[in-house]
């Protein structure tokens, strides 16, 4: 389940070639952060700064928002926490390819677990013969991008005109191709299809962002079940690994 | 707003991000997982896609409605083919874009 043990040298080469699209990805989303912050009153390095220590985009774009606002810093604290918690889902299933590995290795792999790096890192695991070290290039490639993106939206406004090379879309592109390569198997495009619908009624119908946690933890329970049941529900029987390709 | 002060606020901000991250990670790691609980987050990547990208495509942000005519929507289709035909994930960043931009030039 580890895959292969590459050198710093080949896990840099690996890091990059896997994560590109984050970092295009991230490029017009980070500029446009870094020209509201500058609107809001927020200089360069105050942009740098929260690029740095927090790191995750939609709760920064809300922070920013808040405190040109004028909210109470508890408030924004509090957003923050639950904007950001459903990483906690994502680091719990970054636990089984990450087992065993050294405290000091998992303290700084922590800090750059984004739905993003999440997306990619999960699909490369399963693939196999990803490496923990690659994993980590994928998360500083993406966090030295997202810094200077915004720094460089705070000093001199988006540089991308609006809609250029159809840029906006790389993301979404990207959790596309990502979705597809996880759907191997009638199980997991059950999963997705739940995942989908309940995500969208629960966005419309609730406010906040306790659609992503709430509805994947509905999808991957239902998806739990399914499994289980297609099989007898006999509980010496299970292994993950037969539902890889 | 004093830069210390901006300070505290991004610290505050930073663990209460961070932390989440991180204690899956130290206390998961360290022992057998329940067979039960690996077959749970085996499936928690697809549902988080699909939890992200669904709403992502079809509920306009503003007005929190369904909407099968927004181009994010409409251009996923091909790109969901093409991703499913050509398995790669860059071919498919790049396909996407393409007929995003295409798409906007057209409508």
């Amino acid at each position: 389940m580890m895959g292969k043990l590459d050198t710093w040298s080949e896990a840099l080469k690996r890091g990059v070639v896997a994560g590109w699209p984050i970092c295009l990805g991230y490029i017009p989303i980070g500029m446009a952060l870094g020209v509201l912050a500058e609107k809001s009153g927020l200089d360069p390095l105050r942009m740098g700064l929260m690029s740095l220590l927090v790191f995750a985009g939609s709760s920064q774009f809300i922070g920013v928002a808040m405190i040109e606002s004028g909210a109470s810093p508890l408030s924004i604290i509090i957003t923050t926490f639950v904007v950001n918690f459903r990483h906690f889902l994502m680091s719990s299933a970054l636990a089984v390819p990450l087992a065993g590995l050294d405290k000091k290795f998992l303290t700084l792999f922590a800090y750059g677990v984004t739905d993003e790096s999440f997306g990619v890192n999960m699909t490369r695991f399963r693939e196999g013969g990803w490496s923990h070290r690659a994993a980590l290039v994928v998360h500083h490639a993406a966090n030295t991008t997202w810094i200077i993106a915004t720094v460089a939206g705070a000093l001199v406004g988006s540089l991308i005109p609006k809609g250029a090379f159809g840029i906006d879309y790389a993301l979404a592109g990207m959790f596309i191709a990502l979705l597809v390569m996880q759907l191997n198997g009638k199980i997991y495009i059950i999963t997705g299809a739940v995942a989908g619908v309940v995500a969208i009624f629960w966005r419309v119908l609730i406010p906040g962002d306790s659609y992503i946690v709430g509805a994947a933890v509905v999808a991957a329970t239902v998806g739990f079940y399914l499994k289980r049941r297609s099989r007898g529900i006999t509980f010496e029987e299970c292994r993950p690994e037969e539902s890889l390709r | 707003m004093t830069l210390f002060d901006y300070f505290l606020i991004l610290l505050g901000m930073g663990v209460v991000t961070y932390l989440p991250r991180l204690l899956p990670l130290l206390f998961l790691t360290r022992r057998e997982l329940p067979s039960w609980l690996v077959e749970w987050l085996e499936l928690i990547p697809v549902a988080i896609l699909a939890a992200l990208l669904a709403p992502a495509l079809l509920v306009d942000g503003n007005s929190l409605s369904v909407d099968f005519t927004r181009p994010e929507f409409i251009v996923a289709i091909p790109t969901f083919i093409f991703a499913y035909r050509v398995r790669s994930l860059g071919g498919t960043v790049i396909f996407g874009m393409a007929i995003f931009w295409l798409y906007g030039k057209v409508f």
